[in-house]
């Protein structure tokens, strides 16, 4: 879960590591209130959580607390790459003597955080990294020990920097990590980490990237920095037929159905059980099919939550068929899902053999599911039947259908 | 013979008095030979009984009652707890830890592989059905009930490495429909971080006299695949490899964009295109679809032993 800049800016302040007195607000005359009270030329930064902010004119500069409240009056209302800002950061613009940049992420090769420092920053790393490889120091380090200054003192020296810049950056570092590791983050990156003109250091901006899985340990920072538990700052807003799934998946603790992603297409699909969904909708794409939803089903969910997702996805207009395809399937059993999609058919006046393109779930329970399948006249296919070739034969009918 | 896992393999479940757990403990009982399960683990439940397999409050007081080292374990505990449960079971000498559990954040993976690197202990997972040896034992719900396992697992010499469960046995079967069969299959999980990728599994498969070749499952995402290329590369392996990857769609969605610093330590060849072509430069075929498998594999076992 990525922070917007105040709240990361807040996130560093609380690790003990120093920052400009910048303030936050989504009012023109608290803008002004601000910049008053930092009492020099100020930088207003748009709240958003996408790049790109600078050349979409969300970052103005200000002489006066007058111009500062016209800017944060236009900014909060510039769209940038489809997302309102959530407010506007009003910065003392600093003057400062050089730019360093600090991060720490994860290596899943290693299976250790690295921490990575260089005395150029302001700028991508990235970059940095291809062009001056020597100015980018990294180091892995202990996830059972802490951080050490030590370990801070080797990657700031590797990259050239001594003297008093070194002694000051350590404790940043340190901090930097500590921070990293308490907070569960995936991303901590300070950028620029600013020297001033009278020897110490500064962070002018932030970005912090929290791991989902941890949110739930998180509760206070979360609940302090005003972060609602619905918030979940995916890239693009769920639609409402994705909000309907998660209402399915949300009715009981059995299994997973109800996760899904909208597509534009004409063939719903049922399909689960992690790689095997992956596969599938590669499949259906490679016959011609147009998917209408991309869907996770999986760890034995109930009878009901089968039917409220091939209801839901069998009422999205467009839709003409469902496939229901699973790799062979160890927990979920056959029968459960074979009742629910059956169901959601009846339930909704369609006769399931012309609605249920194929139904390919081989595994547990499967001879009880195929029995309820023929009753039905659906048609299935066992293991005998890869997942390619089911999928082909869903398209196949769809486009039967639709000629 | 096989890799991990053997017919004299003993292990406990820890979190056994979980509903999954229940069933997954009958499921190692009743598959090939029988699993030795020594002992289960909930704290509050010393003294209870699950398909007889005695429960214990601890990891210590199961090795005390089995009077010998105990060779590995089964975590199925909620991800709250999880990292707690695989310390206290290195701790106590065990030596192979699948861990079922999904959702566990990475820092605690990260802190139990260390861990487990510390002691001379493996994990495999999290987030991962475990290991089979088809009919002599499954260590964990891979397969699922024994007679439905014993339909997907014949007994051959393809070791099979996935990163979904699932697909685990979807492509052992297709092996062992074909006559090829599996020597051992590791269901590793797909987290971010896990205790044992394609790469580290590689020597125990490359030691193992009955694995001629190995199939693994492949998603977007991650480097665990650059990881297994350049070990080919840098190793003269005997063992053919052949891959099948899914989520190309994945490809052409807006999606997972690493932060700037990511790209840096872990590259930018995530997307299923630059991992297939990474993974055909050092010689492993990527099929297109799973059916294809055994026939791209019989053709790459005649040409080695022709040479």
């Amino acid at each position: 879960m990525r922070f917007f800049e105040y709240e990361a800016r807040e996130i560093v302040k609380r690790a003990g590591i120093p920052v400009t007195d910048y303030g936050f607000t989504t009012d023109p005359q608290e803008a002004k209130e601000i910049a008053a009270r930092i009492g020099s030329s100020t930088v207003i930064k748009s709240q958003v959580l996408s790049g790109g902010r600078m050349k979409a004119g969300g970052v103005k500069f200000a002489d006066t607390p007058e111009e500062a409240e016209a800017h944060a009056k236009d900014i909060l209302q510039l769209e940038i790459n489809g997302h309102m800002p959530r407010g506007v950061l009003v910065d003392p613009k600093a003057e400062f003597e050089q730019e360093y940049y600090a991060g720490v992420v994860w290596d899943g090769t290693r299976k250790q955080p690295v921490m990575i420092f260089s005395p150029i920053g302001g700028i991508d790393i990235e970059q940095v990294a291809e062009e001056q490889p020597d100015k980018v120091g990294r180091r892995h380090f202990s996830n059972i020990l802490p951080f050490g200054d030590f370990e801070a003192k080797e990657v700031i020296a590797s990259t050239g920097v001594t003297g008093s810049a070194l002694n000051k950056l350590t404790p940043i570092l340190t901090k930097l990590a500590k921070l990293f590791v308490d907070n569960d983050m995936t991303l901590a990156e300070i950028n620029p980490l600013a020297r001033m003109a009278d020897g110490s250091f500064i962070a002018l901006d932030a970005h912090m990237d929290m791991e989902n899985e941890a949110r739930g340990r998180h509760k206070q920072l979360l609940k302090d920095l005003g972060v609602g538990d619905d918030e979940t700052r995916e890239a693009r807003e769920p639609t409402a037929f994705e909000l309907a799934g998660e209402a399915v998946d949300s009715q009981d603790h059995r299994g997973v159905a109800g996760n899904v992603t909208e597509f534009d297409g004409n063939l719903g699909l049922v399909i689960g059980a992690g790689g095997g969904s992956l596969t599938l909708f590669d499949a259906v794409r490679k016959y011609g099919g147009r998917p209408a939803n991309y869907c996770e089903i999986g760890g034995n969910p109930s009878v009901s939550k089968a039917k409220g997702l091939a209801k839901l996805v069998l009422s999205k207009p467009g839709v003409d068929k469902i496939a229901v395809m699973m790799s062979i399937v160890s927990n979920t059993r056959v029968d459960i899902v074979a009742r629910g999609v059956i169901a959601a058919c009846l339930e909704l006046g369609m006769d399931p053999a012309e609605k249920i393109a194929i139904f390919r779930i081989p595994g547990a329970w499967e001879e009880e599911g195929f029995k309820i399948l023929e009753k039905y006249g659906v048609e299935y296919a066992d293991r005998s039947v890869s997942l390619h070739e089911a999928a082909s034969r869903a398209v196949e009918k769809i486009q039967g259908a639709a000629a | 013979m096989s890799i991990l896992v053997d017919a004299e393999t003993t292990f406990i479940v820890q979190g056994i008095t979980g509903r999954e757990a229940v069933n997954l403990t009958r499921e190692c009982l009743d598959y090939g030979a029988g699993a030795k399960v020594v002992g289960g683990v909930t704290p509050g439940r010393l003294g209870r009984e699950v398909h007889g397999v005695p429960v214990f409050d601890t990891v210590a007081q199961a090795v005390a009652h089995h009077g010998r080292p105990i060779d590995g374990s089964v975590v199925t505990v909620p991800p709250a707890f999880t990292k707690d449960a695989v310390f206290e079971a290195i701790e106590n000498g065990i030596k192979i830890i699948v861990i079922v559990t999904e959702r566990i954040p990475r820092r605690d993976v990260a802190q139990m592989v260390e861990l487990a690197n510390l002691r001379g202990a493996r994990i495999i997972g999290p987030n991962c059905l475990g290991i089979i040896v088809p009919d002599v034992i499954k260590m964990g719900g891979i397969g699922g009930p024994a007679k439905d396992a014993a339909k997907s697992y014949k007994k051959g010499s393809i070791g099979v490495i996935s990163r979904s469960g699932g697909m685990t046995t979807e492509m052992s079967s297709t092996l062992s429909a074909a006559g090829l069969g599996i020597s051992t299959a590791v269901s590793i999980g797909g987290d971010a971080i896990i205790g044992s990728t394609y790469a580290e599994l590689m020597p125990l498969f490359e030691a193992d006299e009955e694995t001629e070749g190995i199939v693994i499952y492949t998603e977007p995402g991650g480097r665990m695949e650059a990881e297994l290329a350049r070990w080919v590369t840098e190793n003269d392996s005997r063992l053919p490899i052949v891959a099948f990857m899914a989520g190309r769609f994945m490809d052409e969605m807006p999606g997972m964009s690493f932060g700037h610093a990511g790209t840096i330590v872990e590259g930018k060849e995530d997307t299923a295109t630059e991992k297939i072509a990474r993974l055909a430069e050092a010689g492993i075929t990527v099929a297109e679809e799973i059916s294809e498998i055994p026939e791209i594999m019989k053709a790459k076992l005649a040409e080695r032993s022709a040479a």
